[in-house]
């Protein structure tokens, strides 16, 4: 079987107008080589950036890619699954556990995982759990339940791990800033798909990426990986870059701003 | 109509944040408070976190500060010296709060202490307004004259060393006391995102012997450069002040409480601080049952920083 993979990347956000198709180049196969070759994935989007306006409200972002060289008997009776993940920058995060203290509502318990992605949207053919067979996804990390959360510090009861673990994905997937989507990807012809993700409202800017994985069943036999640039736009931000880069000069335009209130009010109003 | 607050990052109703300004600001100026202990217990019960909360409000009363300041210089009724020397007290306590602020924000226990410092000092403050003046009430009504609280004598506040001459005061007066009295309510504004006013004015008549006449024009004046420079230290160590919050207010606010002026000179006194003190108590209150009802869901989490 001898399969051109045709690489369409497009990335419909609906709040931006995008380039309808792109063709990226592929690698060129030897010939003779058809029965040995491995499978490749490829995937790719129109755009490594995208700006954000302060009034956005989400959208989804859609990436298409191919599975190069498939076995067209595996293909038919649903071997191959693919994941398509999107993360976000990473951060420390606290997750913190409440407790009645005499009568008083207080944080009392927290933990501190390492360094996870602020935001994560996956989606795939089929429910990661169903997908899941060998120690494939844990070593990859894929999926919510297999995203490394690791506590930073010593953590005397071990036990209280996984719950705070628990917590956090529950929470981020309240937020909206993790989701997932287990019908997300379809395939749009025999080794062509096409993947939907959801970029939540309050997606974090900042430095994205894009993963596809692909599994044959039930294990990792490929995976891409693309970068994507969320830049946040409007005069919000602009506040909000100039209260974090430059502190001085908007703490003083906030103090003039009070004191021109002030005195104009005193000014406007006054009773002479 | 709905804005968007960049620090907050939250998208909110300008209408309400608008109307809160407003009503603040037409409090302000009936009852002659800087109402920051007003508007930062409000914007919390609108969901603003009280990180933001506290450092805009801190903002906020810088503008409504400045012209009840202007008024008593043109009358001559602020003491300069008596506020500068309350300022050094002032500034180190700003400094030394906003470090207490980060602290706690650190230990995931701000929240909290925020909302405990406010229903302990609303409830009493709230408390002893409404009693004070029921009793001018009932003694009013009696047709009885007001004992005059201003005992002539001197208590322990006047024999500390470090004496200073206040002029416009016509006080001779320990240092030590004014700075230690600017120093506490120092804290209290970078923490709780107020002037203080509502403190420092009882504090300097009853327990300095300031005369009354100048009090609120000195703690005006200490309370303009204690806030700003509260607003800076807060936009630099926290980055927490939401200059498109603080404006809408501010703006609100300086009209609101050109109208509270008028209407606090046409009702009685007394009447005026059993409202304040039952408006104050009802705020406390709200707070109060904050702490203690049972919350949606015990856990939350916070991006970024360590926090071991």
């Amino acid at each position: 079987m001898r399969l051109f993979p045709r690489l369409f990347a497009v990335c419909g956000l609906a709040a931006l107008s995008l380039a309808p198709a792109l063709a990226l180049p592929v690698a060129a196969q030897l010939p003779g080589e058809a029965s040995t070759v491995k499978e490749g994935l490829e995937i790719g989007v129109s755009s490594n950036e995208i700006a954000i306006t302060s009034d956005f409200r989400g959208a989804d972002l859609t990436i298409f890619g191919a599975i190069a060289n498939a076995d067209e008997l595996l293909l038919a009776i649903g071997q191959y699954d693919v994941v398509v993940t999107l993360e976000g920058p990473r951060d420390y995060a606290t997750v913190r556990k409440k407790e009645r203290v005499l009568g008083i509502w207080m944080n009392t318990e927290s933990m501190t995982f390492q360094q996870v992605p602020e935001s994560y949207s996956i989606a795939s053919t089929r429910q990661i759990d169903d997908l899941e067979q060998g120690p494939s996804f844990n070593s990859v990390g894929v999926g919510l339940e297999h995203l490394p959360l690791d506590p930073v510090g010593y953590i005397r009861n071990s036990g209280v791990i996984s719950e705070f673990r628990d917590s956090y994905r529950r929470l981020k997937l309240g937020s909206g800033l993790y989701q997932r989507d287990t019908s997300g990807v379809r395939f749009v012809s025999s080794s062509l798909f096409r993947a939907s993700l959801r970029l939540p409202a309050n997606i974090p800017d900042g430095q994205h990426m894009v993963r596809a994985y692909l599994f044959k069943s039930g294990a990792l036999i490929s995976q891409r990986e693309t970068p994507l640039r969320v830049v946040k736009t409007g005069l919000e931000q602009a506040i909000s870059d100039a209260a974090h880069n430059r502190p001085f000069a908007y703490g003083f335009l906030c103090v003039l701003i009070a004191v021109v209130t002030g005195w104009g009010a005193s000014l406007i109003f006054r009773k002479d | 109509m709905t804005v968007y607050l960049p620090i907050a990052e939250l998208s909110v109703n300008i209408l309400i944040i608008l109307g809160m300004g407003a009503a603040v600001g037409f409090l302000s100026g009936m009852f002659g408070v800087g109402g920051g202990f007003l508007i930062t217990p409000l914007l919390i019960f609108y969901n603003i976190p009280p990180v933001v909360a506290v450092a805009t409000g801190a903002n906020q009363v810088v503008a409504s500060s400045i012209s009840g300041a202007i008024t008593h210089f043109r009358r001559g009724t602020l003491d300069m010296k008596l506020g500068s020397v309350l300022l050094v007290g002032g500034l180190a306590g700003a400094t030394v709060g906003v470090w207490i602020f980060s602290w706690l924000r650190r230990l995931g226990q701000l929240d909290l202490f925020i909302s405990i410092l406010y229903v302990v000092l609303l409830g009493t403050i709230g408390a002893l307004m409404l009693q004070e003046s029921l009793r001018a009430m009932r003694k009013a009504k009696q047709n009885q004259q007001l004992p005059l609280r201003r005992p002539g004598q001197h208590n322990w506040v006047h024999r500390l060393p470090l004496k200073m001459r206040f002029k416009k005061s016509k006080i001779y007066l320990s240092a030590i006391p004014v700075v230690g009295l600017g120093f506490c309510i120092g804290i209290l504004t970078s923490i709780m995102g107020v002037g203080g006013g509502f403190i420092m004015v009882p504090a300097m008549i009853y327990l300095l012997r300031i005369p009354t006449s100048v009090v609120v024009g000195t703690s005006l004046f200490q309370i303009i450069f204690v806030t700003a420079y509260t607003t800076m230290v807060q936009a630099v160590t926290n980055y927490s002040v939401d200059i498109v919050l603080a404006t809408i207010l501010m703006v609100a606010g300086v009209i609101g409480a050109q109208y509270g002026v008028r209407v606090g000179q046409k009702l009685r006194g007394e009447q005026l601080r059993a409202l304040l003190g039952l408006l104050v108590l009802a705020v406390g209150l709200r707070l109060a049952v904050g702490l203690v009802v049972t919350p949606d869901d015990i856990y939350s989490v916070a991006v970024g920083g360590l926090s071991y």
